[in-house]
């Protein structure tokens, strides 16, 4: 009687058996009008029944096109050109469109990254669900309608009974990627894609939801195919790993061996770059030396640091630059009628800045971090509080004197696509301040322009062009180059870096480390990114609704956090406590 | 939503005294003597013009004009037309018809420009798509009568399917050909409204999810494209229902048919103050009721949109 048992539990457990999905030399191309143009060429991977693997890159590595391929899922032109897809022994890429409509949402689930874009806005979310349940025939009729609700209740929406009715505008991000996992998992498939699933999310709800994520598809026994930009992520939730670069794969295998040990030139860099708890400041020496301008997280540069420290002490008082004191802002938020609701968004905060340092803002989205960067940089009036900037009272500046102080401080957004205007070219809006502040004659303007592209270490060509046709990382050092052309003594850095890749997020990291030792600037850094923090802050203050929890040095909150909710932010970091190889 | 309703409906007050004093103003205005006029290059006896013009009030000065017109609006007289006519009978006779022809072009707008609309936008960039913004455009382009006579050429004179003018009465069937050449040119805008909306739908995220939830390729499009795709083509629908209306002159022209259009094109010629007005006024309220129900249908489309106050 033990011998069948112990036969299927060998074919299933022995994972060279059988592998649940197999891409063989998979090329995928884009038809353009100037011939087809190869996004995926020749990939290779194996997954087997019950095991979680990761895809990682940067974006336009080809890994989405290679997840979207396998249930032909492809965009516009998009086409598979050459290879297999092995799902069960079967090729997806000769599936008739009906065959493979049975196989999508049935056998393979799909989680898209984007949860506000990704359900239909005109539909309720019971609606959305039960659609899904109704056309791969898990259960029809009023059975429908209670599987919809065990689907959501499953996936951690525990009133879901009661929100069905309710539409995607009325959840907020977490909760609608919860009911898109739910959709994605409602037929209980064999396979699960998830696209970047919670890369728009914060870290603590999307520590839930992996969490959450993982125990479904463990109880289940679904196989994942992760694919994510984020290393941390990648080595915490896959034990597989794949690494894709310019449509190939150019390593693959465990994935603690291969972030312990990168073998290829791109993991290597991808790793270095990669932010981690295990990481620490970056240091830039004073001589310029793109050698030893890289990120390190060795002691290497440690002279260096002690030297600035001493030449800062020395040089500088002690008095902050800014001074944040007792500050509160209340916003009024109306309601139906004459009646309204206050939200007390920033709440009795109090902090200083030296000049010369970082000081970080860490919190979740509304946290209050960005409405404190938007009272220093006088964007909005405070309700109640004083903020100094230099000594002064900067409500009470009025005319050339809060010119004289907007000139001195210095924004840097978020959405490198959203603050250039694209109708202006590169030159014209970097020289824009000068103009506004009637610096220099036209010519001294122009080499202004010319000096600070070579500062942000762009060719100055670069400013006859126009945003769009840059990527996400040049445009970010225009926002800055821009930022600094006033010559400011501070940069308020809203989530500077939250919208790029790990490889630009380091240079631009690296780039702003550089010009703080060049320039002697002071940042305000607003981050919800705490590995980002430990790159680049000297001290720390963690917001939590509208007060700052804890405020240190950055060492101090990395190494001994002292409040709970700190204490939470540490752990949720995807790989926060993972040794990166180096 | 009741709240809501209730509010548009009140501000249908200013907006009507707003139209009709502008309306009787600017007929006041125009220059001739509608009175003289009327007796063409043959004087009437003297003392008659004085007579007829205190008959209808045109001896008074015009605010006195406009309150007495108003006055009588609430009494349920409408005024004459100067041939003696009371206009309620005018406008029992006209606006029906108007109706018919409005709303058989609507229907033909709606329906054959979402469809087609809808087709070329799945079928983007292949010879159907091409074909539609080829014919679109050339109905844009090209002016209402030369479409009207094209049409009344082909099919009323050399396959003879319909009438190329219409009898007194106007009967439906007999509106069609009129309809469908009143609508053509937002019929073309609907198109590619329409199509360009679609596009933009069929690679929005939710679009692939549902596909990928293994939902038919059918279904997508009927529950996850179009219903999405629809709601800038009712905004347009609404606002198209005044300009029927109006543009109706030229087509009711073409064949000859005794609407709206023709009705206010006379008087207007004659200085019939009171007749204008009064068919203005209606129009204005038929076109605010129009907005208002548009803006209800576009709330029952988009779930976002919510009229809170």
């Amino acid at each position: 009687m033990s011998q069948p048992i112990t036969e299927t539990v060998s074919s299933r457990e022995d994972p060279s058996e059988e592998p649940l999905l197999q891409i063989r030399d998979l090329q995928v191309g884009f038809e353009t009008q100037r011939g087809m143009v190869p996004a995926v060429r020749g990939v290779d991977l194996t997954l087997y029944v019950g095991q979680t693997l990761a895809i990682v890159g940067e974006s336009g590595s080809g890994k989405t096109t290679t997840a979207q391929s396998i249930i032909d899922l492809l965009p516009g032109t998009g086409k598979v050109t050459g290879g297999q897809i092995l799902f069960e022994g079967r090729d997806l890429t000769t599936l008739s469109a009906r065959e493979i409509q049975a196989v999508r949402g049935n056998e393979i689930g799909y989680v898209p990254q984007d949860p506000m874009s990704n359900l239909n806005p005109v539909w309720n979310i019971g609606f959305q669900v039960e659609e899904a349940i109704k056309a791969n025939n898990i259960a029809q009729g009023k059975d429908a309608r209670l599987r919809t609700i065990q689907v959501l209740q499953e996936a951690g929406l525990s009133d879901a009974a009661d929100r069905l009715k309710q539409y995607p505008h009325q959840f907020s991000g977490g909760m609608r990627q919860r009911v898109l996992i739910g959709i994605g998992l409602s037929s209980r498939p064999k396979l699960l894609i998830a696209d970047e699933p919670t890369s728009a999310l914060d870290v603590t709800v999307q520590r839930q939801i992996l969490d959450h994520l993982a125990t479904l598809t463990r109880d289940y026994g679904t196989s994942v195919l992760f694919i994510t930009h984020d290393l941390g992520l990648a080595a915490e939730r896959a034990e597989q790993l794949v690494v894709m670069y310019q449509g190939k794969v150019v390593e693959s295998g465990p994935s603690q061996e291969i972030l312990a040990n990168p073998m290829h030139p791109y993991t290597q860099r991808l790793v270095a770059a990669a932010p981690s708890l295990a990481s620490r400041r970056i240091q830039s020496v004073r001589h310029r030396d793109p050698e030893k301008a890289q990120i390190f997280s060795e002691g290497s540069l440690d002279d260096a640091l002690i030297a600035r420290a001493a030449e800062r002490e020395s040089a500088a008082p002690a008095t902050d630059l800014i001074s944040v004191q007792n500050v509160s802002k209340l916003y009024r938020i109306r309601k139906q009628g004459f009646k309204h609701d206050d939200l007390l968004a920033v709440n009795d905060v109090s902090f200083g800045v030296q000049r010369g340092t970082t000081t970080a803002i860490v919190g979740e989205s509304g946290s209050g971090k960005s409405t404190v960067a938007k009272l220093i940089l006088q964007l909005e009036g405070i309700t109640s509080g004083k903020i100094e900037f230099d000594g002064q009272d900067v409500a009470a500046l009025k005319g050339p004197e809060l010119l004289k102080f907007r000139r001195r401080v210095q924004p840097v957004f978020q959405d490198p696509y959203g603050s250039l205007d694209p109708q202006y070219s590169v030159g014209n809006t970097i020289a824009e301040p000068l103009l506004a502040h009637k610096v220099g004659t036209a010519k001294e303007r122009q080499a202004r322009v010319r000096e600070l592209l070579d500062q942000v270490s762009l060719p100055s060509a670069t400013r006859y062009r126009y945003p769009s046709e840059l990527s996400g990382g040049q445009r970010q050092r225009i926002a800055i180059a821009r930022a600094l052309a006033l010559k400011p003594d501070v940069l308020v850095l809203d989530e500077a870096v939250s919208a790029l890749d790990v490889l630009v997020q380091g240079q631009i990291l690296n780039l702003l480390t550089e010009l703080q030792t060049e320039l002697g600037l002071t940042y305000l850094f607003i981050t919800h990114d705490l590995a980002v923090v430990r790159l680049v802050a000297d001290n720390v203050c963690v917001m939590q609704k509208g007060k700052i929890v804890e405020a240190a040095t950055t060492d101090e909150v990395f190494d001994n956090p002292r409040e709970l909710y700190t204490q939470e932010l540490l752990a949720a970091i995807p790989g926060g406590d993972f040794e990166f190889g180096r | 939503m009741l709240w809501y309703t209730g509010k548009r409906i009140l501000q249908m007050i200013p907006v009507f005294f707003g139209a009709t004093f502008l309306i009787y103003f600017m007929v006041f205005s125009l220059p001739g003597d509608p009175i003289a006029a009327l007796y063409g290059d043959r004087p009437p006896a003297p003392g008659v013009i004085e007579v007829i013009r205190a008959e209808y009030n045109l001896d008074k000065p015009f605010i006195v004009q406009y309150f007495l017109y108003i006055i009588g609006l609430f009494q349920g007289d409408f005024g004459t037309t100067y041939s003696g006519r009371p206009v309620s009978d005018v406008m029992a006779q006209a606006f029906p018809i108007t109706a018919r022809l409005a709303i058989l072009a609507l229907l033909f707008e709606a329906v054959a420009g979402i469809l087609i609309g809808l087709i070329a936008g799945l079928r983007k960039g292949k010879l159907f798509d091409a074909s539609a913004l080829v014919v679109s455009l050339l109905l844009i382009s090209v002016p209402t009568f030369v479409v009207g006579f094209v049409l009344q050429l082909v099919f009323g004179v050399q396959l003879g399917w319909a009438r190329t003018t219409v009898s007194g009465d106007a009967p439906w069937g007999e509106l069609v050909l009129p309809a469908i050449v009143l609508a053509s040119v937002s019929f073309a805008y609907i198109v590619r409204l329409t199509r360009a909306s679609v596009s933009d739908n069929l690679s929005a995220d939710f679009v692939r999810t549902a596909t990928a939830k293994g939902l038919s390729r059918n279904r997508v499009v009927r529950v996850h494209v179009l219903r999405n795709s629809l709601v800038p083509v009712v905004t347009f629908l609404g606002v198209d229902l005044g300009a029927l209306m109006v543009g109706a002159i030229v087509t009711e022209g073409i064949f000859n048919i005794n609407g709206v259009g023709g009705t206010v094109y006379r008087a207007v010629t004659l200085g019939e103050g009171p007749t204008v007005v009064s068919f203005i006024a209606v129009m204005v309220i038929i076109f605010v009721i129009a907005n208002l129900l548009v803006d209800l249908l576009y709330a029952a489309l988009d779930p976002r949109i919510r009229y809170a106050k």
